[in-house]
């Protein structure tokens, strides 16, 4: 799988090409500027991108800029983004175009190596990784009043939690260490409270618990 | 020695006199043709800004009768120790015509500057060229008296009118210099007295009020103390986080570290354990400079300007809050971080203490002012005064010019405005 990696301090992008490399991922291109970062991402077609939010030149969301940017151009372009600081208005910005293949976690996840190879596998085949502290935020948020959320359990929530992020039955199975069996029906559970369809396509559903989340704002 | 002292004094005052003479005479042949010069080119290049050539001539005009004035205030202190004082306000920096040449006709000293040249150059004129006509005007007489009004009184019937004297002959010619005499002995310690008439009338035109800047200077040197207050707090607690969280989360894992180091061959289930101990001091580490950064300057704030940063403010509050915002541009790093500070503190407020369910923020600049106004549906009640939480935000924003009004009638709604004077870049 081909990675083009934009992270501009030399010590943390050094280690995630040891990362990704030692996980078995060719690494296409590791750059270090927005410009760079365009260009790699129009020239070389990566199964997946990983990029810091903050880049050269501008210091800003240069990197998430030229992110959003490139999936205008190409959409469902799989754009895995780090940061070390996550904001929902950010996360709502690469979900807006509702293609999926997107990704936003802390620059933290990666102290996890196989979680977060995890993540930029699931991104790159076109699922959603959300961190857990957007999700959190969104799911306290609507807490806060009567709202159809308030009725989940707290075994129902912890799975809501894992599938927003975008996490399969599978795996939210294997993190709760409870059978699969007991995802689904937790989930169809979720679904029937909070008045979604039902879908097999990952994505398909994690858009779905996240456009619910968003509502009415 | 009685007689010595008086002499003295004597020749100083005539050479004051004299000087001021001299000075005035200068000052009058200068005044006029540069106050004209200056006050035709400034009427010409006001005239010619709907073409758009007066928006590039008119700073450069308005520059020169800055030099004029200044060079007006500095003889005034050099030759009669009057201070006039000059508060011209900083222009934007690298602004374009239109509003560079705004600002400019705003600052009210650059509109008490072109003021001053039409006064300068009538008024002005006089008071400079009086002292000088009263020192030289007896000296005229004197030489007719001493023989000049031979060149005029050629015939018998010519006369040669000095003041009210008609000069006819060697006697009356006399008489014209006891009238000299008598001028002189009556103005000369006038003259300097009417040159520094000169400039206190410069002075009453291009000086600002003085209680106004009195006032001004007050209100400067509170602000100056709180912002210097603030900013010393704020490092401290920033040394204090820092101190107690994350350095002494970064030495634990160091430490955690050197055990494993040690352990890995003999206990690695232990050594495991204490890797992942680390891991988590790390993280916890990480989680805490990312407060104090928010604390410091939030990077949705770098990153993209007030807007943005106050919509994912917005974002992170247990109710729903709705943000417009109409800004043209970005202010100055201060004055965003100042803003964001103060609203993020408003928002605070109205979370933990207005029992609202809904909260807008409205953020627009007008005619020079970012204005951002909080509404929340609340139970109102909330005072502006001392001790709230209201009146800090209204020092920090004071170390702006800012403002804070606060309407809040008891069962609401609860309305904040925040209003700081600044540019948009």
């Amino acid at each position: 799988m081909r990675v083009v990696l934009a992270e501009d301090l030399f010590l943390l992008r050094d280690g995630l090409v040891r990362m990704l490399e030692a996980y078995g991922f060719e690494m296409a291109a590791a750059v270090e500027s927005g410009p760079e970062l365009t260009r790699a991402l129009a020239e070389l077609t990566p199964d997946v991108a990983v990029v810091d939010v903050r880049l050269p030149p501008t210091h800003t969301d240069e990197g998430l800029q030229c992110a959003l940017a490139a999936r205008r151009a190409r959409p469902g372009l799989p754009v895995l983004v780090l940061s070390q600081h996550v904001e929902q208005l950010y996360a709502r910005e690469l979900l807006a175009d509702g293609t999926g293949g997107v990704g936003y976690l802390l620059k933290d996840r990666v102290f996890d190596a196989d979680q977060f190879v995890d993540a930029v596998r699931r991104v790159a085949a076109g699922g959603t990784a959300m961190d857990p502290q957007v999700i959190r935020q969104l799911l306290s948020r609507r807490s806060a009043g009567d709202q159809p959320l308030a009725r989940l359990t707290p075994r129902e929530r912890e799975v809501l939690e894992l599938m927003a992020q975008g996490r399969s039955n599978a795996g939210i199975a294997a993190q709760l260490v409870v059978t699969e069996r007991a995802v689904a029906k937790h989930t169809s559970n979720i679904f029937a409270k909070l008045g979604l369809e039902v879908s097999d396509d990952d994505n398909r559903r994690v858009l779905a618990v996240l456009a619910h989340l968003d509502r009415d704002r | 020695m009685n007689t010595d002292k008086d002499r003295t004094a004597f020749r100083t005052r005539a050479r004051e006199a004299l000087l001021a003479a001299v000075q005035g005479l200068v000052l009058a042949v200068v005044v006029l043709p540069c106050g004209v010069a200056f006050l035709a080119l400034t009427l010409v290049s006001v005239a010619l800004v709907p073409l758009g050539i007066g928006l590039v001539t008119t700073p450069a005009v308005l520059t020169g009768v800055r030099a004029l004035a200044d060079a007006r205030r500095r003889l005034a202190a050099q030759w009669c120790g009057i201070r006039i004082p000059a508060v011209y306000r900083p222009l934007p920096r690298s602004a374009n015509p239109w509003t560079r040449t705004v600002a400019l006709f705003r600052d009210p000293q650059v509109r008490r500057d072109v003021l001053w040249l039409p006064v300068d150059m009538t008024a002005g004129f006089v008071t400079a060229l009086v002292p000088a006509v009263l020192v030289f005007y007896p000296v005229q007489g004197f030489l007719v008296g001493a023989g000049l009004w031979r060149a005029y009184v050629r015939e018998p019937g010519d006369t040669y009118w000095y003041g009210f004297v008609p000069v006819t002959g060697p006697v009356t010619a006399l008489g014209a210099a006891a009238l000299g005499a008598l001028v002189l002995a009556l103005t000369w310690r006038l003259t300097p007295r009417l040159l520094t008439a000169h400039f206190r009338l410069a002075r009453a035109v291009l000086g600002g009020r003085r209680g106004e800047l009195a006032e001004r200077v007050r209100v400067l040197t509170e602000t100056r103390r709180d912002a210097v207050d603030t900013s010393a707090a704020e490092l401290r607690r920033i040394e204090r986080d820092l101190h107690d969280g994350a350095q002494a989360r970064l030495v634990a894992m160091g430490m955690d570290l050197g055990t494993i180091e040690m352990l890995v061959e003999r206990d690695p289930a232990q050594a495991k354990q204490l890797l992942a101990q680390a891991r988590r001091n790390s993280a916890e580490a990480l989680a805490e400079l990312r407060d104090l950064v928010r604390g410091i300057h939030p990077p949705v704030l770098a990153e993209r300007g007030l807007g943005d940063a106050v919509r994912a403010l917005a974002l992170r509050l247990p109710m729903a809050t709705e943000v417009t915002v109409e800004l043209p541009g970005r202010a100055d790093a201060p004055v965003e971080s100042a803003a964001y500070f103060a609203v993020s503190e408003v928002l605070t407020n109205a979370v933990k203490h207005s029992g609202a369910d809904r909260i807008l923020v409205d953020m627009h600049h007008t005619d020079g002012r970012l204005r951002i106004t909080v509404t929340d549906d609340g139970r109102g009640g909330a005072a502006a005064g001392a001790g709230s939480g209201l009146a800090g935000i209204e020092r920090r924003l004071g170390t702006f010019d800012g403002v804070l009004a606060v309407s809040s009638p008891a069962g609401g709604p609860t309305m904040v405005t925040l209003e700081i004077p600044c540019v948009l870049s």
